[in-house]
């Protein structure tokens, strides 16, 4: 048995200045209307929780369902920070596949301070992610840039590429009615743009976001019996943690594990990521359509874009190059417009970047349609070790 | 001397030299910095004592960057501005890479591969922290 994407629904992402529960309703609403579905037929709710609005957002499940209305569903709700809603997606999927219930809906949405995420409020210096402020100033982009330097010193990749992603990014978001950003760039406007953390500059990084996204998941079984969409299933989702010792300065960390004793696995994190998803799909890289990755910086979209086997390590800037990862290329690399277009409203990211992956696979992606869309991968990764992907085929 | 802005994560010396401070495994070797106590984090030994250990002063830069906008609170901001590199540095012998600020270098001055020793300095508000400077 498998288990369908009956339905997708987003709220657009941007700066609205409102609760999460109105972005997750409404996105939840749009999938459930997408699915041909009520509200009062779902079994089961998963909310994918933020962190950063208050006790309703450490329950979103049972805020999400008491927003839409009690009607006795069972609910979860998780937090696996950026990988939150790959997390809610897999325990909606597991509950249907163990035959608990037949239909599940997922629902993610955060509303987002300005500017760069700080830790919770309070004096905490047990606490790593409030640690790493106060004794280095290490902000996310901090990180992300660190691996970018760490691209250009291996790999000899050069601004000009990183600016090379955010042009192709912002193209592909222009096309998305969802996204928060749709204009197109130039690559002198992303290298004329402030320098944030060398070598990574504000149109390199992307911002945080308000936004909320929502599945509906049913039974293969059930979708049929009740004529909901059974097009595109979901082929594998994968929760992995690294492997110790984990070799690659992980944010929020102030060291990697060390190899004293133990030597370095064969993978990286990231890249066990997806390959424990091509693993349970029975796929590889060379059977992708395209995949949405997560695009925290431009350059580490190229890092993705190896990790998931699209190229060879210290390539994916030649991909890129050839235009292979644009819409209209070999394999397209974000054709949703990925975090560039959008801004990471975290809970709700992993879920979006599945309705992607589903409208692609429908042939419903209008502008930005892929051709002949068969199988597509999501890959994204959450703090303090927490793996997502997916893949989706039709 | 102003007290460190965390307590058992770097010591001082009397001639000047400053020593990250760690943890190794007695069972397994593994070196935690920060350090870890308690249990070993290595999945394969069930050791339970760790023991205080002094990470090597010197590595070479895995990567660098900097903090061009001054960053949030709980850091403490010089005032003026100017920006705080940073540097992620492996310690060949404990096979780990360790983040910290860089002292008196900008991004300008650094380069992956490059040798720098560990030093302390001071935060905008006071209390020291490890710093990594020029070998």
């Amino acid at each position: 048995m498998d288990v369908v994407i009956a339905g997708t629904g987003m709220h657009p992402w941007g700066k609205w200045g409102r609760s999460f529960v109105e972005y997750g309703v409404a996105a939840a609403r749009a999938a459930l209307r997408d699915a041909g579905l009520d509200w009062t037929e779902v079994q089961y709710v998963v909310g994918a929780d933020t962190i950063r609005n208050g006790y309703p957002g450490f329950i979103a499940g049972a805020t999400f369902a008491q927003a839409l209305g009690w009607t006795g569903a069972r609910i979860a709700s998780c937090y696996a920070a950026c990988a939150s809603g790959a997390q809610a997606i897999d325990i909606a999927r597991t509950r249907i596949l163990a035959g608990l219930c037949d239909v599940a809906l997922v629902v993610g949405a955060d509303s987002t301070p300005k500017g760069f995420f700080t830790p919770v409020g309070g004096d905490r210096p047990d606490d790593p992610d409030w640690l790493r402020f106060r004794l280095l100033g290490a902000t996310n982009p901090a990180y992300f840039a660190l691996y970018a330097r760490r691209r250009m010193a291996l790999y000899g990749d050069t601004p000009e590429d990183f600016a090379a992603v955010k042009v192709k990014n912002a193209q592909a978001g222009s096309l998305n009615e969802n996204a928060r950003y749709r204009k197109t760039v130039t690559a002198e406007e992303v290298l004329a743009s402030p320098m944030v953390a060398d070598p990574l500059r504000l149109m390199d990084i992307c911002a945080t976001s308000d936004g909320g996204a929502a599945l509906v998941l049913a039974s293969e079984g059930y979708a049929r019996r009740r004529g909901l969409s059974t097009a595109v299933r979901i082929a594998a989702v994968s929760t992995v943690t690294p492997s110790f010792p984990n070799t690659v300065l992980e944010l929020p960390c102030f060291a990697t594990d060390s190899t004293a004793a133990v030597p370095p696995p064969e993978r990286t994190f990231r890249a066990s990521i997806a390959h424990a998803a091509y693993e349970e799909a029975g796929l590889g890289p060379q059977d992708l359509s395209f995949a949405e990755v997560y695009d925290l910086s431009t350059a580490l979209e190229l890092d993705w874009a190896e990790d998931v086997g699209l190229a060879p390590p210290g390539e994916a800037g030649k991909l890129l190059r050839a235009g292979d990862t644009a819409l209209g290329g070999r394999i397209p690399v974000n054709p949703s417009g990925g975090l560039a277009s959008f801004g990471e409203a975290i809970p709700a990211q992993a879920i979006a970047q599945v309705c992607e992956l589903t409208r692609q696979l429908r042939g419903t992606a209008g502008s930005r349609q892929v051709v002949n869309a068969r199988a597509a991968l999501a890959a994204n990764q959450g703090l303090f070790g927490h793996g997502s992907a997916i893949i989706a085929v039709t | 001397m102003a007290a460190p802005a965390i307590d058992g994560w770097f010591v001082t010396d009397d001639d000047g030299a400053v020593h990250l401070l760690g943890t190794r495994c007695a069972g397994c070797r593994t070196v935690y910095f920060p350090p870890q106590t308690g249990f070993c984090r290595n999945p394969h030994c069930a050791g339970e004592d760790l023991t205080p250990a002094r990470l090597s002063r010197r590595g070479t830069v895995w990567s660098y960057t900097n903090a061009c906008y001054p960053p949030p609170a709980p850091f403490a901001a010089a005032e003026p501005y100017t920006p705080v590199t940073l540097a992620a540095v492996e310690l060949a012998e404990e096979g780990i890479v360790v983040l910290g600020q860089v002292k008196d270098l900008t991004v300008d001055d650094l380069h992956v591969g490059m040798e720098l020793e560990l030093t302390s300095g001071a935060l905008a508000d006071g209390p020291l922290v490890w710093m990594w400077g020029r070998a």
